[in-house]
């Protein structure tokens, strides 16, 4: 497959320009580049979900044009989204035959079918158990069976280590392997590079919409490729000396928090590839939290791993007020503010930098300054007492943008109109500005380009210094380890480990986070060693 | 920064003047459609409002319809539909006018205390939809439309002779209100008319109007919970109060929306109040989009609409219809809807090119570099 001079616009913005990609047959082809640089938009071009303005895709030297992704299928295309698509009321068969019956049927042939792909690729699929029985990985077995049931010679996968834990991540690698040497080409994007460096074959580097180069994972360190993503020095997320005292900042006592309305779990945990871990029995009620206890100290951060969907959400909403806990008591700065509206929460100096900014952080179709008020109506600059003070707010927003680096051509513009990393600029800029004593920092740098995640990291380490409590949920494990002081595992609702981040390894913290390792993770050979359970909440 | 400001304008202007345009062409399509001259409808209601005694009734019209969009206003900038001004401003004005007429205290305490009354009945009448969202998540457009309904009924049932009805002869009535209720106008003489006192109450309503949501701590958590109603929680913001809240001030301004007229020149309620002031109230909302000089425009629009049409049908030589204007009425519900939403996007489009070009245009010159183009967010 061959792309050359792709270019695609958007109103405002050129997402591809110039794009120049060759995939060989029988390898396992990585794209990578920074969250924004392009790449899910030149996957939708390949898919036949968009089309180019310029440039051509040939495949087997002959060209081609895709009106929509059944185009691309015909091509032996295909592609395993982000997210998911599959129906989790039916089963592993119905879904894969889902849309493509006249292929093989329904029956005994597409039966026959899948086990035959299954074993030649080493999936391990079951093709009689319901989806929603089946854990993140394999489900994406299945994503991955659907499209070669299909056909596909050429698969696309957007960024599918994203959900996985590293154990399942070297399973996957395992599937690809297998994949190249049946003579299948895979596109792998992602912007992990430690694992494009051992999976890929080859790699093409996509920063700011254009492709900047291409290199050979044998002849390339990891810290090469990011700077050929980035085009600059690269940062990291290591904090100096340590700056926890200790006077508790934030002390919760056995928070509980019932799931309303038998909501599951979101995207339920997969179990490690050793064996088979069970949900403790939940009882009448699913507690999407249970029995959390933990203590954050002034200059601390307390960094919470866990793949997502096992209660980070609802501890975020306990600890902010959006949800009422059912049992346990939230004590901040020795008093309990369990009972505590949001607001009062915020004005007492909880600062939240939300997980979904456009959800919870802003009002995208309001000017700037409007949204430096947000969270913070009823303090200075932004009010003097009942009335507003636009001139006081705009004024702070100058400021932020002048000190936090928010590219904007003025603070009236709406908040939509700025890119993501910008937008989260304002965010923290805008949490700082009121001297927090307790920081929720949920994904703080998540899709935001690497110059400023160093900026927000920096800040954060800065107000550490001071004095700042902070709570870290994030589910980039470099960022937790780098940035935290001590670091606690969710898993199911409950804290079932804690690991010093001076000496833990993200594999080990993987292991935890599947729920196979509790108690005390110590950096040794076998991680499986317990500790006393006490010791973990 | 002047560059947005003028944006602003034009965005801002762009959707009624596209929406009025486009309603006027359409109705002389229809005028067309049914043989008749497209034009000189409109040159004859452009030259009714050129009397000054159609000005005046356009005036006091306006008034009652501009406290009416004010109170639909309220509950649109925070996502509430309140279609229930209809009701409101109905069972208020009865109310009030049944107060009126059986308390008679001085001018200075009576017509204090009927504004008071007016605006507690719309209030409680729009607090029941309210306590209904709140508690049990009923959606406030069913349960409004069901009060008018309510509404209606009871109004019929309290204007009963053996209730608080007054037969006068084929009319019924609540009985005339005391006379220190009454609040009087300015009278332009026997050939003109009188504006009513209370036009000035409804512009007063308008600064305060703007005032609340622009420059108080309220208004801007009003507003943020219109926006997003996530993120206005997430920055404390207590949902269900403010609907509460917001429900209670749309009623109460709803309640006003008939004063004018009880108080200025009908002192009673009867069954030939105006009805369907609500519903008007809507389109002026939309029409001068939630913003309080924006809805002046529209109610006078409406107005002139509504009073210079008469006289189409006893035009000479030719007569056209007076529903001309109800066509155009609907026409730019229509118009407004569409035009609005095309604008928006559009502006948000426009403005997100903007801000790209000009970063581009300043990394470039940092960089110096030959791009000049901002990558994908």
């Amino acid at each position: 497959m061959e792309l050359a001079g792709i270019t695609k616009r958007f109103p405002g913005v050129v997402a591809n320009h110039d794009i120049h990609l060759t995939v060989r047959k029988g390898t396992v082809h990585a794209l990578v580049g920074e969250n924004g640089a392009g790449k899910s938009t030149l996957m939708k071009i390949l898919y036949g979900m968009q089309k180019p303005d310029e440039g051509t895709i040939a495949i087997h030297g002959e060209q081609v044009a895709f009106g929509s992704p059944a185009d691309a299928i015909v091509r032996g295309i295909g592609m395993v989204h982000q997210h998911f698509m599959l129906a989790d009321n039916l089963t592993v068969l119905e879904n894969v035959v889902l849309g493509s019956e006249k292929l093989h049927g329904i029956g005994a042939a597409a039966r026959k079918k899948i086990k035959e792909i299954s074993d030649r690729y080493g999936l391990g699929v079951r093709p009689d158990l319901l989806v929603e029985d089946l854990g993140v990985a394999d489900r994406q077995r299945v994503e991955i069976l659907k499209v070669l049931f299909r056909g596909a010679t050429t698969l696309i996968l957007d960024e599918p280590t994203a959900v996985l834990v590293p154990q399942e991540v070297d399973a996957l690698f395992d599937n690809l392997r297998e994949l190249k040497a049946e003579g299948l080409s895979v596109i792998f994007i992602s912007h992990k590079l430690g694992e494009v460096l051992s999976v890929a074959d080859d790699i093409t580097v996509i920063r700011r919409g254009t492709t900047v180069g291409t290199a050979v994972p044998a002849e390339t360190t990891p810290r090469q490729l990011a700077e050929m993503m980035v085009g600059s020095e690269l940062p990291t997320p290591e904090t100096a000396e340590s700056t926890v005292t200790d006077r508790p900042v934030l002390e919760v006592r056995g928070l509980t928090v019932h799931a309303s309305g038998g909501a599951s779990l979101g995207a339920e945990s997969e179990p490690a590839a050793g064996g088979l871990t069970e949900f403790a029995g939940a009882g009448d009620v699913k507690r999407v939290l249970d029995d959390v206890s933990f203590t954050i100290h002034a200059g601390e951060v307390m960094g919470i791993a866990g793949v997502e969907g096992n209660g980070q959400t609802e501890l975020i909403d306990a600890l902010i007020g959006l949800k009422k806990a059912d049992s346990g008591t939230i004590t901040f700065l020795g008093e309990d503010v369990s009972s505590w509206p949001t607001r009062k929460r915020r004005e007492q100096g909880v600062g939240y930098i939300p997980e979904d900014r456009h959800r919870h952080g802003l009002l995208l179709e309001a000017p700037l300054w409007e949204n430096r008020i947000l969270g913070h109506v009823t303090e200075r600059p932004n009010a003097k007492g009942f009335w507003l003070d636009p001139k006081g707010a705009q004024a702070d927003t100058r400021r932020i943008v002048e000190e936090y680096d928010v590219r904007t051509p003025g603070i009236d513009v709406t908040a939509a109109s700025l890119s993501g990393g910008n937008q989260q600029k304002l965010i923290v800029g805008r949490e700082m500005s009121h001297n927090p004593k307790f920081l929720i920092a949920a994904h703080p740098t998540r899709g935001v380009d690497v110059g400023a995640q160093a900026q927000i990291w920096d800040q954060i380490r800065a107000a550490r210094r001071e004095g700042l409590a902070v709570l870290l949920i994030s589910a980039d494990l470099d960022e937790l380890i780098g940035l935290s002081d001590t670091l606690r595992v969710i898993y199911n609702g409950r804290l079932v480990a804690d690991a010093d981040p001076a000496t833990i390894t993200p594999e080990e913290l993987g292991s935890a986070m599947t729920g196979a390792a509790s108690g005390h993770l110590e950096h040794v050979e076998t991680t499986e060693e317990a500790g006393p359970e006490g010791e973990a909440r | 920064m002047k560059k947005f400001d003028k944006e602003r304008v034009l965005l801002a202007v762009a959707g009624p003047v596209i929406a009025l345009v486009a309603a006027i062409v359409l109705t002389s399509v229809v005028l067309i459609a049914s043989g008749k001259n497209p034009i000189e409808p409109y040159t004859l209601m452009l030259q009714q409002a050129s009397f000054s005694d159609v000005q005046v009734l356009i005036i006091n019209q306006a008034s009652m319809y501009y406290l009416a969009a004010l109170a639909v206003a309220v509950g649109f900038r925070m996502n509430l539909f309140n279609i229930g001004v209809d009701g409101q401003y109905r069972l208020a004005a009865m109310t009030t006018a049944v107060v009126g007429a059986n308390v008679a205290l001085p001018s200075f305490l009576q017509i204090p205390m009927l504004l008071i009354v007016a605006m507690l009945t719309g209030a409680f009448w729009a607090g029941a939809a309210g306590v209904l969202k709140v508690t049990r998540g009923v959606s406030e457009v069913v349960s409004t439309i069901m009060l008018n309904a309510i509404a209606t009924s009871l109004i019929g049932y309290l204007t009963l002779a053996d209730v608080w009805g007054v037969q006068l002869g084929n009319n019924m009535t609540t009985g005339t209100m005391s006379a220190s209720g009454w609040v009087p106008g300015i009278n332009l003489g026997t050939e003109v008319g009188e504006i009513y006192g209370l036009v000035f109450l409804a512009v007063a309503m308008g600064v305060l109007y703007w005032v609340v949501l622009n420059r108080t701590r309220f208004g801007f958590d009003l507003r943020a919970t219109g926006e997003s109603e996530s993120a206005a929680a997430a920055s404390g913001v207590d949902a269900k109060k403010m609907v509460l809240t917001a429900m209670l001030i749309s009623g109460a301004v709803a309640g006003l929306s008939g004063l004018p007229l009880l108080l200025g020149d009908a002192h009673t309620y009867s069954l030939s109040f105006p009805t369907g002031l609500g519903f008007t109230g809507i389109t002026i909302a939309l029409l001068g989009r939630n913003n309080p000089v924006g809805i002046a425009f529209a109610a006078l629009l409406i107005a002139f609409l509504d009073k210079a049409s008469p006289a189409l049908d006893y035009a000479t030589p030719v007569a056209y219809e007076k529903e001309i204007a109800t066509i155009m009425q609907g026409l730019i519900v229509f118009a407004v809807v569409i035009s609005y939403e095309a604008v928006r996007q559009w502006g948000l489009r426009r403005q997100q090119k903007r801000v790209g070009a000009e970063l581009a245009a300043a990394a470039a010159q940092i960089n110096s570099e030959k791009k000049k183009e901002v990558a994908a967010r």
